[in-house]
C-alpha cells in the first residue's frame, strides 16, 4: 500500500454520543484530499484524533506504516504530520523568523548536540535561519518577517500558520479551513500558495468553501454525522445523490 | 552541510539577533557595579549579599514564570531545601562550602524533578494550589522534625569551612560577597546563554501558544519538566549561598511569606528580563530596610499595597520601564540607537 | 464506634463551614476564571465582624449574622468595583499579584485594628453545650452550624436549578460566549455572584470564629483549603465543592484526632492523592482553570 496516513475503523465518544464512527480514510503520497460535511459532522474531532489531542476511543491510525495512534501530539509532528489551524494560533509577539526558525531547529533536534540546543546563540543557526527564510520568502512573508506576529495582517498571519506547519517538513500536511475568515483581496494569495505547496506532501484538506475545494482536491470524502457517507472524485461526489441530498442540497432547497 | 558556509539571506537579521544576544554595555556596566561594591562599600556587603541572593533567586524564579509561564506560590520549597541540604550537610563534618552547594542544588533539584510531575499536570488553578501546599508542607515537616531541623528555632552552629580549603569566611563578610558574586555570575552566564540559545526560543513559544508550540514539534512536558527542575537547583543554590554566608538556617526560608515576597521582587525588577530579579531584590530589600525602620510593624501593609498599585499601574517592572526610557531616548535622536 | 461517630459529625461541621466559604470562590471561579486568593478575607471580615458587633456593640449573636451576611456582601461589591474588574481579562499571574497584595493589606489592617491574637468568642448558652442523640454526644452548635449549612445548600441547589437568574449562572459557566450572545450580561451576573459568595463566606467566617480560630493570618492560613476544595470539587459546580469540603474536613478531623503527631499533613497528602486519583475533579467535569 502506498498510502502515507490511513486510519481504520477509527471510532470516538463522547458519553454516550457517537462523533466519529468507523472512519476508514487513505491517503496516498501526493493525495489532494478534501474533507467535508455540514457543521457538527465530526471533522474537527477527526483531525483532533489524526493529531493527538483526542484519543480514539478504538480503531488505529497510521503514518508511512508505522502505527501512531498511541503517540503523544509532538511525537506524531516529528513523523510528519503537521497541521494548520482553523482560527490562527501563532506566536503573537516571536516575530516570523524567529517561530520559524524555532520549528526548524525543533525538528533538527537529533542533529544537533545538546550543547548547541543549550548553549550556543541563535546567530549560530545560520542553515536553520536560511532555511526559515527561504520558506517565509515562498510564502510571500520575507518583508514582515521580522515584525512581530501580532502585528500582520490577518492574511499574512493565515500563511504564516501555512509556514509554520511547512516548516517541520511534513509528509501529510492537514489544513483546516485554511481560507476561513480571509477576505476578498487576500484569498488569491492564499490560493496561489496552496497551489504551489509540494507534490510529495499529501494534504488533507478540510474546508467549508466548495468552490475551493472542487478546484483543489483529486478526492474528496463526506462525512455525515461522524461516519463516512462516500468518497471518490470530485466528479462523483458531485454526482452522488446522497450528498447531494444531505449537503449540497442544502443549496439548492 | 554546506548551506552553513552561505551568508544569511535575511537582510539585517543575523545583525539584529547578534546584538540582541550580545553583551550589552550596560549589562558590563552592571557586573562592574558589583564588582565595585566590594571596594567602595565595605560596611555593607553582607546586606549585599543578601540582594545577590535573592537576585539569583529570583532569577530562577523568573526562569519557570518569566520564560516558561508556569505561575507557582511555593518557590520557596527550593529555596529551604537547599538552605537546610547545605546546613546539615555541615553538620556531618563536611564543610566544603563550594562542594556544599552541589549537593544542595543536587537535592532541590531532584525534588523539583519529582514535584514537577504534580504541578505540570493541571493549569493554574491547580498548580497554584499544589505549589503552596508544597512549600506549606516542608515548613510544616522542618517545623515537626525539631531533632534534625531545630524546629522554629532554626538551624544553629553551622560551622563553614575554607572555599575550596583556600578562602575562610570573614566577620565582614567580604569573601562571603565575593563568593556570592562569583557563584552568582556563572550562574548567571549559564542561564543567559540557556535563553539565547534554541532552547529558550523553544520555552518562550511554549509561554507564548503551548497549542502551536505543540504543534511544531515540541515536547511540552519533558521542556517544562527540565527548567522546573533546573529553577528548583538554581532556588536550592540561593537557598545553600544564604545558609552559608548567615551560617544560619531560619525556618522562614520555608514560609509563604518567602514565595510572597519573590513574586513582587521578579514584579518590580520585571519579568522575562533576565536582570529583574537581582534589580527588584535590591529595589524590594532597600524599601524593605528603610520601611521597617520607619514602622516595622506595617511593612506587610505597605508590601500589599505596593503589590496591588504595581500590578494595576506598572506592569512591566523597572527594567520594562528603563526599556522604555530607552526607547524614547532612541526617538528623541532618531540614527542613534544601537 | 460512638467516637467515630462522634468524629464524623465534627468532621462534617467543619466541612461544612469550609463549604460555605468556597462556594462563592468556586462559583466566581467558574464564572470568570478569576483566580481571587483574597476569598479568605471576607470569611475573616465576617469574623472580625461578628467579634465587634457581638463584644462591643452588644448585638445578639442571630441578629447579628444577617447583618454580617449583608455588610460583606456590600464590601465586596465597592472592592469589585475598585480592584477586581480591571483584572478579569488579566493573566492569571496578575489575578494571583493583586490578590496577595489584598491579602497583605487585610491582614495588616486586622492586626491594626484588632491586634495579633486570637479572637474569643461568646457563643450563646443555648448553643453551648452538648446532646445525647442515640447515644453520641453530638455538640449543639456544630448541630447549630450543619442546620444552617444543610438550609443554605438547599437554598444554592434551588436557586441555582429553579430561578432564572440561577439558570443565568448555570448558563454563563458553562458557555460565557453562548451566554452573552443570549443577552445574558455576565460581568453583572458575576457582580451578584461575587457579592452572594462573599456575604456566604463572610456568614462562614463568622460562624467558624469558634471551630476554626480567627486571627489576621486567617485569609493565608485556610487559603490552601479554598483552592483544594474548589480544585477538587471543580469550579463552578456546588455539588463539587459541598462533597470536596464535607470530605476534606472529615479527613482533616479524624487525621488530626487519630495521628496527632503527623495529623498536620493529612491535608497535604489529601491534596497529593486527590489530584492524582482524580485528574478532572471530584465530578469528572472541571473546567480548566
Amino acid at each position: 500500500m502506498s498510502a502515507v496516513l490511513r486510519t481504520q475503523d477509527l471510532c470516538k465518544s463522547f458519553g454516550g454520543l457517537k462523533v466519529t464512527q468507523n472512519v476508514n480514510l487513505s491517503l496516498e503520497v501526493g493525495a489532494r484530499h478534501a474533507l467535508i460535511g455540514p457543521n457538527g459532522a465530526g471533522k474537527t474531532t477527526l483531525i483532533n484524533q489524526l493529531t493527538g489531542v483526542l484519543r480514539p476511543s478504538s480503531g488505529s491510525i497510521w503514518l508511512d506504516g508505522e502505527d501512531i495512534s498511541k503517540m503523544p501530539p509532538y511525537e506524531r509532528v516529528r513523523r510528519g504530520l503537521a497541521r494548520t489551524f482553523q482560527i490562527n494560533s501563532l506566536f503573537p509577539n516571536l516575530s516570523p523568523l524567529e517561530a520559524v526558525t524555532g520549528a526548524i531547529c525543533e525538528r533538527q533536534r537529533d542533529h544537533l548536540s545538546v550543547f548547541e540546543r543549550r548553549f550556543f546563540r541563535l546567530t549560530h543557526r545560520r542553515a536553520e535561519i536560511d532555511e526559515a527564510y527561504e520558506l517565509l520568502e515562498r510564502l510571500n512573508l520575507a518583508k514582515d518577517c521580522m515584525r512581530e506576529t501580532r502585528e500582520l495582517a490577518y492574511g499574512k498571519q493565515r500563511l504564516l500558520e501555512m509556514a509554520l506547519a511547512l516548516a517541520v517538513k511534513p509528509k501529510v500536511l492537514l489544513l483546516d479551513e485554511p481560507a476561513a475568515g480571509v477576505p476578498e483581496g487576500e484569498s488569491d494569495e492564499l490560493l496561489a500558495v496552496l497551489a504551489e505547496l509540494p507534490k510529495d506532501i499529501s494534504i488533507l484538506l478540510i474546508e467549508h468553501d466548495m468552490s475551493l475545494v472542487f478546484r483543489f482536491a483529486d478526492r474528496i470524502t463526506v462525512l455525515v454525522s461522524g461516519t463516512q457517507l462516500v468518497s471518490g472524485t470530485p466528479a462523483e461526489i458531485a454526482e452522488d445523490p446522497r450528498v447531494q441530498e444531505v449537503y449540497l442540497g442544502k443549496h439548492h432547497g | 552541510m554546506n548551506i552553513r558556509t552561505e551568508s544569511v539571506r535575511a537582510p539585517g537579521y543575523l545583525a539584529t539577533l547578534a546584538a540582541r544576544e550580545r553583551w550589552g554595555r550596560s549589562e558590563i556596566a552592571f557586573w562592574l557595579v558589583l564588582v565595585a561594591v566590594y571596594f567602595l562599600l565595605p560596611n555593607n556587603l553582607m546586606f549585599a549579599s543578601q540582594i545577590l541572593i535573592t537576585g539569583l533567586f529570583a532569577l530562577s524564579l523568573d526562569l519557570i514564570l518569566g520564560y516558561a509561564g508556569i505561575v507557582t506560590l511555593g518557590h520557596a520549597a527550593f529555596f529551604g531545601l537547599g538552605a537546610y541540604t547545605a546546613g546539615l550537610l555541615t553538620k556531618t563534618g563536611y564543610t566544603e562550602p563550594a562542594s556544599g552547594l552541589m549537593v544542595a542544588g543536587l537535592v532541590a533539584g531532584a525534588f523539583g524533578y519529582l514535584s514537577s510531575y504534580l504541578v505540570l499536570r493541571g493549569r493554574d488553578l491547580s498548580r497554584l494550589m499544589i505549589t503552596l501546599g508544597i512549600g506549606l508542607l516542608l515548613y510544616e515537616v522542618a517545623n515537626r522534625a525539631t531533632d534534625i531541623t531545630g524546629g522554629v528555632d532554626g538551624l544553629q552552629g553551622i560551622a563553614v569551612g575554607k572555599v575550596f580549603g583556600l578562602f575562610a569566611f570573614d566577620l565582614y563578610g567580604k569573601t562571603a560577597y565575593l563568593y556570592v558574586l562569583v557563584v552568582s555570575f556563572l550562574l548567571f552566564v549559564m542561564v543567559r546563554s540557556l535563553m539565547t540559545a534554541p532552547y529558550g526560543l523553544s520555552l518562550r513559544s511554549i509561554r507564548e501558544n503551548q497549542q502551536r508550540a505543540v504543534a511544531i514539534g515540541i515536547p511540552i512536558r519533558a521542556r517544562l519538566t527540565n527548567i522546573y527542575t533546573l529553577s528548583a537547583v538554581i532556588a536550592g543554590i540561593a537557598g545553600a549561598l544564604l545558609t552559608q554566608t548567615t551560617q544560619f538556617v531560619a525556618i522562614d526560608v520555608f514560609a509563604f511569606q518567602r514565595s510572597a515576597d519573590l513574586l513582587i521582587v521578579l514584579l518590580i525588577g520585571g519579568t522575562a528580563t533576565l536582570y529583574g530579579g537581582f534589580v527588584g531584590a535590591a529595589v524590594f530589600l532597600l524599601a524593605q530596610d528603610w520601611l521597617s525602620s520607619i514602622n516595622a510593624e506595617y511593612w506587610l501593609f505597605w508590601l500589599g499595597l505596593l503589590l496591588i498599585i504595581t500590578t494595576r499601574y506598572l506592569r512591566t517592572g523597572v527594567m520594562g520601564g528603563l526599556k522604555s526610557l530607552q526607547r524614547l531616548a532612541a526617538r528623541a535622536k532618531p540614527g542613534e540607537e544601537s | 464506634m460512638l467516637n467515630f461517630l462522634g468524629l464524623l459529625f465534627d468532621g462534617l461541621a467543619y466541612g461544612t463551614l469550609l463549604f460555605l466559604i468556597s462556594v462563592g470562590l468556586s462559583v466566581t471561579l467558574g464564572l470568570m476564571g478569576f483566580v481571587n486568593l483574597a476569598h479568605g478575607v471576607f470569611a475573616m471580615l465576617g469574623g472580625y465582624l461578628l467579634v465587634t458587633l457581638m463584644g462591643r456593640l452588644g448585638f445578639g449573636f442571630l441578629t447579628a449574622l444577617p447583618l454580617i451576611f449583608v455588610a460583606v456582601a456590600l464590601i465586596s461589591l465597592v472592592l469589585e468595583r475598585s480592584l477586581y474588574r480591571p483584572f478579569y481579562k488579566k493573566t492569571h499571574l496578575e489575578q494571583v499579584l493583586l490578590t496577595v497584595g489584598i491579602i497583605f493589606v487585610a491582614t495588616a489592617g486586622a492586626t491594626y485594628f484588632w491586634g495579633p491574637g486570637q479572637q474569643p468568642i461568646e457563643i450563646p448558652v443555648w448553643m453551648k453545650g452538648q446532646l445525647n442523640l442515640a447515644g453520641v454526644d453530638l455538640s449543639r452548635y456544630r448541630l447549630f452550624l450543619m442546620a444552617v449549612g444543610t438550609a443554605i445548600t438547599l437554598l444554592l441547589v434551588f436557586g441555582l436549578e429553579r430561578t432564572r437568574f440561577g439558570a443565568r449562572v448555570r448558563a454563563s459557566v458553562e458557555r460565557q460566549r453562548t451566554a452573552e450572545s443570549m443577552g445574558i450580561h455576565v460581568e453583572r451576573v458575576f457582580q451578584i455572584t461575587f457579592a452572594l459568595g462573599s456575604g456566604l463566606a463572610g456568614l462562614g467566617g463568622a460562624l467558624g470564629v469558634d471551630v476554626l480560630g480567627l486571627d489576621p493570618y486567617f485569609p493565608l492560613k485556610y487559603l490552601v483549603y479554598f483552592l483544594l476544595i474548589v480544585v477538587v470539587g471543580g469550579p463552578g459546580s456546588v455539588i463539587g465543592t459541598l462533597s470536596a469540603a464535607l470530605l476534606l474536613g472529615v479527613a482533616d478531623t479524624a487525621g488530626k484526632y487519630y495521628i496527632p503527631s503527623t495529623g498536620a499533613f493529612v491535608i497535604y497528602v489529601a491534596m497529593i492523592v486527590l489530584l492524582l486519583l482524580f485528574p478532572q475533579g471530584l465530578l469528572g467535569r472541571r473546567k480548566e482553570i
